[in-house]
């Protein structure tokens, strides 16, 4: 693949806005009678990669599956990239947006999920193309290009052919991370990537990560692998019983958190 | 291969001297052919007493296993068991989609839907559509301007295709939504993800890997309504098994001509079981090891059967 034709692993931000991607306002969330997110502010910088830290059931995944709205909020308000998550506004009023909408905005958002979920019906480049060839309706032979050179970096080039029972779990996430990243999002969401991986294979999809962030890409990554935070994290936020308790720079929180729970936590992790 | 045999049988005793050949004795099943022996004898005592019985009647078989009428009538079956099939399986789908719908009124629909045609037998449902006009002589779809005699619109045929064809889409719907169910749920959280729409993701998605589940009992149905479609003689529609009873009407052969209809049924689900492993087999593609075809299984029997060549163990 010659450099001409590569894509590189940038994302596609509005410059004009000076809005954050990202910015969440006592942001509520219940399962019934469960109040699983209990007022959450939270800010992510353009081009920031925040990692977000704390135990289990504490709100990472929820929070982040508000984000895309594949969960909706039930109180606060929520923006990415300047725009009310579900909704348009339009003057003083803001409108409900429909399925269609809320599709084509989820779009520009790129998830991965713990446990891969590709598509196994589908070769690993079919899982790659089949989004922006339906959702953005782009000709596939624009999107095979895009595809094959994301594939080649992340180091799968050979792999186009197979189907995904047939990778290892590091490869299929990496295949996940190239899928994502296919439709050209503006923002990155990672919820667990490595947790379900066998420990010599999380390096690789740890290295592409790295990559990506250093390519100027915005990532909110919920995380157990306190190194690549303290590495690759611009901020770490401590989650726990469904708010936002701690947050800093990678290195103050993780070396010198100052909330008991985080210590606890932290603790515990290592 | 035969240095690596050699190898590896050295710890056990007593080993051969170096540079000698092993001759490989497999294991012997004398059980299995005992049991193989009994089923060809009782099958041979079987069709000898069935081709001996001269009150077969198999110059009558062979004489009308080919008669135009019957040809006619065959088709008409297949024809009716495809169509009602397209019914069935379209319909079912839809059905399938309401009852995992958000909205309770539609799915409550669905349900009332699959209650009703479950819980009533056939038999009945085609002798009402049959009936049609009696119930509805006119009928406007509560529209207006549309105006249509129920008695002409409501041929045999067309009441045969709505008994088989609803009834069957109740059923399948219920196969459908199993293989719905049997996708993980992640599946479609991550089509979500990637922007696709609810009916993109449940077409390009859900359906093809619920297929794998769909596929085997939608096989089966499809015999299945294969032999449910003589159940229209009763409407006087000339499928495969009323061309038979109107020749016998005549010929006062009701014996050879039930086998012709038999033996014409029995060509069609075979045909129809072959047809499904391959379609099973093109669903299964990266998802499980495929099962070996006829050809496949035939070559891996003769290649365990047949004695080892010295050093060919690879
Ligand atoms: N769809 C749902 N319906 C009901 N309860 C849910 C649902 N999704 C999550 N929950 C509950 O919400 C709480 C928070 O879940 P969440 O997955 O956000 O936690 P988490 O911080 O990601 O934890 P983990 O580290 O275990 O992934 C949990 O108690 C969970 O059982
Ligand atoms: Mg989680």
């Amino acid at each position: 693949m010659t450099e001409s034709t590569s894509t590189r692993l940038t994302a596609a931000s509005h410059e004009s806005q000076n809005d954050p991607m990202v910015r969440a306002e006592q942001v509520r969330k219940s399962f019934g009678r469960l109040e699983v997110l209990k007022g959450v502010d939270l800010t992510i910088g353009r081009g920031e990669v925040v990692c977000m830290v704390g135990p289990s059931g504490s709100g990472k995944s929820t929070f982040l599956r508000c984000i895309n709205h594949l969960e909706r909020v039930d109180g606060g308000r929520l923006w990415v990239d300047g725009q009310v998550v579900g909704y348009e506004q339009r003057g003083n009023k803001l409108h409900e947006l429909a399925d269609k909408e809320i599709c084509k905005r989820r779009g520009q958002i790129g998830m991965v999920f713990q446990h891969f979920n590709l598509f196994p019906h589908m070769t690993v480049l079919e899982n790659l193309i089949e989004a922006p060839r339906l959702a953005l309706k782009q000709p596939k032979a624009d999107v095979t290009l895009r595809a094959l050179s994301l594939l080649e970096q992340v180091g799968l080039a050979d792999k186009r052919s197979a189907y995904p029972r047939h990778l290892s779990g590091g490869q299929q996430q990496r295949v996940a991370i190239a899928r994502a990243l296919c439709m050209q999002p503006k923002l990155m969401l990672f919820d667990e990537p490595t947790s379900a991986l066998d420990p010599e294979l999380v390096g690789d999809v740890l290295a592409v990560m790295r990559d990506l962030a250093s390519s100027g890409m915005t990532m909110a990554v919920v995380t157990h692998e306190m190194s690549f935070a303290r590495e690759v994290a611009d901020r770490v936020v401590f989650f726990d019983a469904g708010q936002v308790v701690e947050e800093g720079p990678a290195s103050q929180v993780i070396n010198d958190p100052q909330h008991e729970r985080t210590r606890a936590f932290l603790r515990a992790v290592r | 291969m035969t240095a690596d045999l050699r190898r590896s049988s050295e710890g056990l005793s007593p080993s051969p001297a170096p540079g000698e050949d092993l001759t490989v004795v497999p294991k012997r099943h004398p059980g299995r052919w005992v049991a193989a022996a009994v089923v060809v004898l009782i099958g041979v005592a079987l069709l000898r007493s069935v081709v001996g019985n001269e009150r077969f009647q198999w110059d009558v078989v062979n004489l009308y296993l080919r008669d135009v009428s019957v040809a006619q009538g065959l088709w008409l079956t297949i024809w009716l068991t495809a169509v009602c099939m397209v019914v069935g399986v379209v319909l079912g789908i839809v059905l399938a989609v309401m009852r995992i719908s958000a909205n309770p009124v539609i799915r409550s629909g669905a349900f009332g839907y699959v209650s009703f045609f479950r819980g009533t037998p056939l038999l009945v449902q085609l002798l009402f559509w049959y009936n049609l006009a009696a119930l509805y002589p006119v009928i406007t779809l509560g529209l207006p301007g549309i105006h249509l005699d129920a008695n002409q619109l409501i041929t045999p045929l067309t009441a045969a295709i709505l008994g088989l064809g609803l009834n069957e889409a109740a059923y399948m719907s219920e196969i459908v939504r199993a293989g719905i169910i049997s996708v993980d749920h992640g599946q479609q959280e991550a089509a979500g993800a990637l922007g696709l729409t609810r009916s993109q993701t449940m077409r390009r998605v859900i359906l093809p890997q619920a297929m794998r589940v769909i596929i085997p009992p939608t096989g089966n149905e499809t015999i299945g309504m294969l032999k449910m479609t003589s159940l229209v003689s009763v409407l006087a529609v000339p499928d495969l098994l009323y061309s038979a009873q109107i020749i016998y009407n005549r010929t006062f052969q009701p014996i050879p001509l039930l086998i012709v209809a038999s033996i014409w049924y029995l060509v069609v689900t075979t045909l129809l079981t072959i047809g499904q492993f391959y379609v099973e087999r093109h669903f299964a593609r990266g998802n499980k090891v495929l099962p070996p075809t006829p050809l496949q299984r035939l070559r891996a029997l003769l290649a365990t059967h047949t004695p080892l060549a010295k050093g060919d163990l690879s």
